[in-house]
Formats: C-alpha cells, structure tokens, sequence
C-alpha cells in the first residue's frame, strides 16, 4: 500500500470517480486568494538572524581578541560608564517609542504613527551622537582602532551596530515620507513592522554589547 | 622577477591606484584580452544588427520568472566554468613542463594568480550559480507554484553574482588578481605582502556576490516554507526541494560569516586596523577558523542539491518510488546539521592539541554515516528497478562510483596523524576533486540533461552527449588519480616547478587527462549547439522522461505562470499520482492569475555594485562615495514603487493553454 491511501484521494476510489471528480481531486479549480505579502514577515525575521550571525562573528572576534591589547589602554582605562549608561538609555527609549507608533498604527492613526517614528528617531539620532562622540574622543586619546586587538574588535562591533542604527534611520525616514504618500496601507503597515523587528533587534544586540564588552570589561 | 619589482604605489585623487601600470606585462592576457575584445565586439555588433537587446532586456534582464533567472544562472556558471577551466589547463601545462630545468610557460606572478582564480572562479562563479540555477528553475515547479516568494529579490540576488563575476573578469586584464590561494589566508593576504589590487579584486567579487547569494538564500526558504501546493506537506515534498531547502539554510547560516570575515579583512587593509596581523595583537589563526566556519558548509551548500538531484534521477530512470524517502530527508537534515562541526579538520596541522583534533576528525567521519546512507537508498532504488541507461543516469551511475572513491579518501584525511602527513599535499587536492566534480560537476550534466528538454521543449542529442560523458568520466580518472599517487609521494600543492625527474610522468597523464576533460566539455558544447540546430527532430512533449514530480505535469517549456490551475497534491511523486489516477487537466474554466512585474531595478542595482565594487578595488574614493549612495538612493526609489504585481486575464491563459496542447479555444473560456 501507498502513502496515498491516507488521503482524501485513495488509488482504489480514482478509478471509480469520474473523471470530473478526479480533475476537482487533483487541481484547485475555485479562485482563491492570496494574500499579498504572505511570506515577508517570515523572509525578514530570516534576514535578521542572518544579521545575527554577523555580530556573532564579531562578538567571537572580541572575544578573542579583547585580551590582546598590545601594551596599550585596556577597557577599565578608557571606558566611561555614565556616558554609556546615557547611550544605552537612549536606545532603550526609542525602542519604546517605536512600540508607540505600533500601536498607534493599529488604531489606523496616520500623523500619530510619524510623530511616534520621528521621536524614535529623534532618540536614535542622539544615540549615534554620544556614540561617535566616544569614538572621536577614543582616537584623540591615540585609542584608535588600529591601537591594538582589542580596540579593532571593539570598534568594529560598536561600529557595526552603528551604521546599522544608521541605516535603520534612513529607512525610517523613508518611511515616514511614504506613510505621507500613501498612509496605511497594508504594504506600509508591513513595512514599518519589518522596521520595528529590525529596531527591537539592534536593541537587544546592544544589550549584549553592554554587558559583555562595557560592564564585564570594567569587572 | 622583475614584476615584483613594479612600483604600484601611484595615487592620484581622480583615477586612484588606477595607472597605466595596471596593464599585464604579460603577452598570454594580451593575447587573451584581444580575443575578449574582438568576441566581445563581435557579439555586440551581431546583437544590435539583429536588433534583440530590446528583447533581451525586457525577456530575460529585467524579467523576475523564476525560470529564466534559473536559465541566466545557468548560462553565467557555464561562461565561468569554462573560464574556470582554461585556468586549470594552463596549471596542468605548466606542471607538465616545468622539469629538468625548465621553469615552464608561466612567471610565479601569474601562476599563482592562476591557481587563486581558478578555485575561486569554479566555487563561486561556476558551482554556485549552476546549484542556484537548478533550484530557481526547478524548485517552484515541484512544489506547485507560480514563483518565487520575492520575484524581485531573486532578479537582484542574480545581477549582484554577476556583478562579482564581472570584476572578477576584469581582474584579469586590469590590475591583477590575488596571489594567496583561493581563500586568502593573513598575513600573506594582509596589505604587507599584498600590497596591489590582487586581494581587493577577491574581496569585492565575493563580497557584492555574496549578497547575491543570501538573498536567494532567504528567497528560497520562504518560497519552500510558504509557496506549496495544497496538500503537499513536508514530507511529500520531492527530494530535491528537500535538499535545495537544507542547502538554503545552510547559505542562511553560512554566508554572514563569509560576509564578516571578508568585512575583517578589508578593514586589517584598508583602514590598518588589527584581526589578523602579526603585531599589535591581531590572530591570523582567527582567520583561518572564520573562513572555515564558512567555508565547510560551503561544500555542503554545494553537494546537497546535487545529491537531490540524482536522487530525481535515479527514481524516474529505475521507474520506482526512491527506497527510503524518510531516511533520505534525515540523512539530508543531518548532513546539514554535521557539516556545521566539522570545520576545523581543514587545519588539523594548526596545533589545536590531540583533543580538538580528535573531536573533529570523529564528527567528520560520522558525517560519511547519512552519506552513506543516500548512497545505499539510491543503489537500493536501481535494485530490481527497470534501469533506463539514458545520459542522466548514465552521469548519475558514474557519480555513485567516482564519490565513493573521493569519500573513503575524504574519511582517510579525516584521521588526523594521516593528515599530519597528507595535509597541503596533492592528495588533498585530488580529493576535494574527485568529490566536487564527481559530486557536482557530474550532479550539472545530469541535471541538464535531465532538466533541458523541460526548460526547452526538446532533448538533448544523445550520442554527442555521451562522447561527453565519456570524456569526461575517462579524462576525470587520468587527471586526478596520479594527483592521488603524488600527493602519497609528498608533492605538496601550488608547486610551479620540480626537480625530481621521477615524478614527471604523473603530471604528463594529469595533463592529459585535462586535455580528455576539455574534449569532454567541447563535445557538451557541441552537444547543446547540435540540439538547438536539431531541436524540430529532437522536440518532445511535457514528460519526456516518464517524470514523477511535478514540473513534468506542465508543457515543455512550462507557461510563465507555470500552472494553470494549482496542483493539489495526494502523495509524494505527485505526477506520478495523477497519471496512475489518469487525472486529465482541466481544459475550461480558466481563472485570471496574479503574477510580478518585471523591473529593471535589479540590473541597475548590480551595475552600480560593480561601479563601487571597482571604484574600492583601486581607491577612487570619490567613485565609491558616489557609487554607493547612488546604490541606497536606487533601493530607495524602488521602495516608492507600490504597483509591483497584475493579473494574467483569463482569456491569456486559455488562449496559452490550448496553444500548448494543440486544441482549439474552448468556448466561453
């Protein structure tokens, strides 16, 4: 016996249908719909882990190499924590902020969902500002990423996370343009969830750069 | 040499690196260069006289059908395959003559640039896009569906692999390509010992291709995940969606890595920073594991859709159901799962300590258990099959033969003490050839033998492709075995001259088992040339082969929207099902379809790439700023772009359809 004898459509009764019967049995012939955009939820959640992998390529790195500082300054020596703590806090806030917007953007509210976007952005903005403002004050210090092992690891990892904080704000504000253009819609609205995925992620790949490269390396 | 004496370091704001000294010194790429640029022109001249760049541009550049991205794949993994191949040829000239004082044909300079673009170029310009072209054109039509999940995506995702293999071509004539092996292991791939464009050039063709290659990496998944007929569950679906779904999730899981390690070493050369330098507390060892981290499953991205296919094969040809579906998916899963803890066997010889190295030759061996496995399923399915020695079955037999030789030496370096002595030798390198050409260069002629007469609507000439098959197969044993004997001798690997006389008669039949292999690959090219010129004679109908999956149960070549109506699936084999059910397609009652449109965005994007990809190879920072803002701003202009999909109304597809079954227009359709 076959596997097919589990299903609807049994080899003893296909020969006995009429052939109409066994076209309706082996071809969809009704309309049906599908919905737009079905699999780009799953795709990007995909991509994301994908993304992933990289910062676990670059957290590996610094886990190798975040011992190694070549006679130079170690964390304890440049790392100001306070600053960090602002940094994190803002972040942390434009997560929220995003999560506004998502709700605001189930209750169908158009200017309320950009005002929400645009705060967010507003806090990533200041997030990126405190971050190259650490960076430009480590070179001046002659603690560049070319110092030592550790400072390459630890600028490329920050560094990664930023430009992807930066790119994360040109989508946004795109976004927020198209959300003028056309409100939302459905493509929109599945838009700004791949953004809010894409947000909540850096979060909490920043999380995991808080605590195993600023507050294990003041340990 | 006086090459290496070249002073390469000329920078001017306008042109970068980029200088009258790019060019060769070397008559062989003038030579080369000329017979481009005259084929090159000529083609131009013939396209716009016959006046099909309109055609080509809207038909296939711009076109987001599966099919014919799977087909641009193909045609790209052929061109660089066979530029693959001239690179090996030249390696097996040289290795021939370089002996009793000779220095051969090719300056150090140039061989070494030879051996580097060769396994480059046929791993991740010629393999990759042949898997990939399998799995575009084959995987919707097995599962039931009209498309890929993200249509455009996967036209973007093919222009970026061709963007790379464009600048990996003009490596070849402007500059030089790198000098360090295939996969550029620090410090000699560092900015001190490879101070010109040789790395940069291997960086970005794999850096821009690599995007390629996750995107239609995530597209597939999605497109298996979501996009199946009804009733197919997962365990209905055909083998080769099984494994070309294991193989995506290994690009997924794979090529991140690939993408960080190739970012690491371009920041170690263009901004001085320190993964993988000598000094200032930088780990070259870091390296080695990333790339390996990647480039382990990379062989498995490689072979597990090969093994897919001739799994399709051998269960059409034997006429039977495949022997043991289910332990064929574990097996694959497995695989997929293993090939993930095997990396660091690449380097026993690093010096990881008697524990690692046995930790990791144990799981290298397991992995031989689910490969076993397949090989037994597919020799248990020919077991009172009724075998039809037809050309795809004739490469999938040969392939059963070859792989287990090329496996039983792969378990043999596994053991580490073996591999203390064989490691970097030709051993090592006839091993890796006997499993990735007996695996999958065979796995692309079978499949195209096997998938042609679908995509074209007729087979392939039979008697010139076994001249190939023979060729090839014959040529492969002459080429690779005395690498065997060599390698057991201690000849170590990318050696361009020798001393001892004794050895020159194995590199004599190597080199003529290369020239068998190119007889094999100019009669393929006859082969297809000849059927195309034969195709009235040669022409077939839907299911050629007696099929049993689904892509059979459509015309040769299938509809653009590939079914008319969606298959609902009872069983695995489902065509198989429906003829034993002697179900007959409906011929009335056509619906309209909702299909992509095709963009130009994708091609303009890869134009672009390979612009900035150039533009970082030679410094003209100017260029790449410019370059790369204009990639962003073309991906956002595309985002403003709502109005991607339409509707095939019904009266198209009835008309289609009774076009293709040679009936008349039914009424009221």
């Amino acid at each position: 016996m076959t596997a097919s004898t589990m299903d609807t459509m049994t080899n003893a009764t296909a020969h006995v249908a009429s052939p109409e019967q066994r076209t309706a049995a082996f071809y969809e012939l009704e309309p049906h719909h599908h919905p737009e955009g079905a699999s780009t939820m799953l795709g990007f959640w995909i991509y994301l882990m994908s993304d992933c992998l990289i910062f676990a390529m670059l957290f590996a790195a610094y886990g190798v190499l975040g011992g190694n500082f070549a006679a130079g300054p170690g964390p304890k020596d440049l790392f100001e924590l306070p600053l960090i703590a602002l940094n994190t806090a803002m972040l942390l806030f434009s997560s929220i902020t995003y999560g506004f917007a998502m709700l605001v953007m189930e209750k169908g509210n158009v200017r309320a969902t950009q005002a929400w976007l645009l705060v967010t952005a507003v806090f990533g903005a200041c997030f990126l500002a405190i971050e190259l403002y650490e960076f430009s004050h480590l070179i001046h210090e002659g603690a560049g990423p070319w110092r030592s092992g550790f400072l390459t690891a630890f600028f490329s990892l920050v560094g990664t996370h930023g430009l992807h904080v930066t790119f994360g704000l040109v989508w946004l504000f795109t976004l927020v343009i198209q959300l003028s253009q056309k409100g939302l819609t459905q493509a929109n609205k599945r838009r700004l969830q791949c953004l809010s995925l894409f947000w909540h992620f850096l979060d909490v790949i920043w999380i995991g750069v808080f605590t195993f490269v600023y507050l294990m390396g003041m340990i | 040499m006086a090459i290496e004496a070249v002073d390469h370091s000329h920078w001017s704001p306008l042109l970068g690196r980029l200088w009258w000294d790019a060019i060769p010194p070397d008559p062989i790429v003038w030579v080369t260069f000329a017979g481009v640029m005259l084929g090159g022109i000529a083609l131009v001249a013939a396209l716009t006289y016959f006046k099909v760049w309109g055609y080509l541009w809207k038909e296939w550049f711009t076109s987001v059908d599966h099919k014919k991205i799977g087909i641009m794949y193909m045609i790209l993994g052929l061109i660089m395959f066979i530029r693959g191949f001239a690179d090996a040829i030249m390696m097996r000239l040289q290795q021939a003559l370089a002996f009793n004082g000779s220095e051969g044909y090719l300056p150090a300079h140039h061989f070494d640039q030879v051996f580097t673009a060769h396994g480059v170029i046929m791993i991740f310009f010629a393999a990759m896009p042949f898997v990939t072209g399998f799995m575009n054109y084959i995987v919707p039509l097995q599962i039931g569906a009209r498309d890929v999940s993200f249509p455009f995506l996967n036209n973007f995702s093919f222009w970026m692999t061709t963007s790379g293999a464009v600048l990996i071509m003009a490596s070849l004539f402007i500059g030089e390509f790198g000098q360090t092996g295939w996969l550029a292991y620090p410090p000699l791939s560092g900015i001190a010992y490879s101070p010109y464009v040789g790395v940069d050039y291997w960086i970005w063709s794999l850096q821009i291709a690599g995007v390629g290659t996750l995107l239609s990496g995530v597209n597939l998944i999605c497109t298996i995940v979501k996009m199946r007929a009804p009733g197919m569950n997962m365990m209905k679906m055909p083998i080769f969606t099984w494994t070309a779904l294991c193989t995506n999730i290994l690009i997924v899981a794979a090529f991140p890595v690939l993408t960080a390690v190739l970012t690491m070493l371009s920041m170690d050369r263009y901004l001085d920073f320190n993964f993988f330098t000598n000094d200032f507390g930088g780990s070259a060892m870091m390296y080695v594991n990333l790339i390996w981290i990647w480039g382990h499953p990379e062989v498995y991205i490689l072979i597990l859709p090969c093994f897919g296919i001739y799994s399709e094969i051998v269960s059409t040809f034997c006429g039977k159901r495949l022997f043991g579906y289910t332990s064929m998916v574990y097996a694959t899963m497995v695989i997929t799962i293993l090939s993930y803890i095997v990396w660091l066997h690449h380097f026993f010889t690093m010096g990881s300590g008697a524990s690692v190295n046995s930790f990791f030759g144990i799981t290298t061996m397991v992995i031989s258990i689910p490969t076993g496995a397949k090989l037994f399923n597919w020799l248990f399915t020919m077991y009172r099959g009724r075998i039809r020695y037809e050309l795809p079955m004739m490469w999938t037999v040969a392939f059963m033969v070859t792989f287990t030789i090329g496996g039983m030496t792969g378990v043999l370096l596994a053991v580490p003490p073996a591999d203390f002595v064989l490691h970097n030798s030709l051993f090592l390198i006839a091993h890796f050839h006997n499993v990735i050409i007996g695996g999958v260069v065979f796995a692309v002629f079978a499949g195209i033998n096997f998938w042609w007469p679908k995509a074209f609507g007729f087979k392939l000439h039979e008697g010139l492709g076994k001249v190939s098959f023979w060729c090839w197969v014959v040529g492969f044993y002459l080429a690779f075995m005395p690498l065997y004997v060599l390698g057991l001798m201690g000849v170590t690997r990318r050696m361009r001259v020798f001393d001892d006389p004794s050895l020159h008669i194995w590199f004599i039949i190597a080199a003529i088992g290369a020239a068998v292999i190119a007889a094999g690959i100019g009669a393929f090219v006859l082969q297809v040339a000849f059927s195309i010129w034969k195709r009235k004679e040669l022409a077939c109908d839907g299911d050629p082969w007696n099929g049993r999956t689904l892509e059979w149960s459509t015309t040769s070549p299938p509809p653009y929207y590939n079914f008319a109506f969606t298959p609902v699936i009872h069983d695995i084999d489902a065509w198989t099902d429906m003829k034993r059910c002697d179900v007959k397609a409906p011929k009335a009652g056509f619906l309209d379809i909702h299909m992509p449109k095709s963009t130009g965005t994708g091609i303009i994007l890869g134009g672009i790439a390979t612009v900035f990809g150039f533009a970082m190879i030679w410094h003209i920072w100017w260029l790449a700023i410019l370059t790369f803002v204009g990639m962003i701003g073309t991906a956002i202009v595309h985002t403003f772009n709502y109005d991607r999909d339409y509707y095939v109304p019904a009266g198209e597809v009835a008309e289609i359809e009774a076009a293709a079954h040679g009936q008349p227009l039914p009424a009221g359709a």
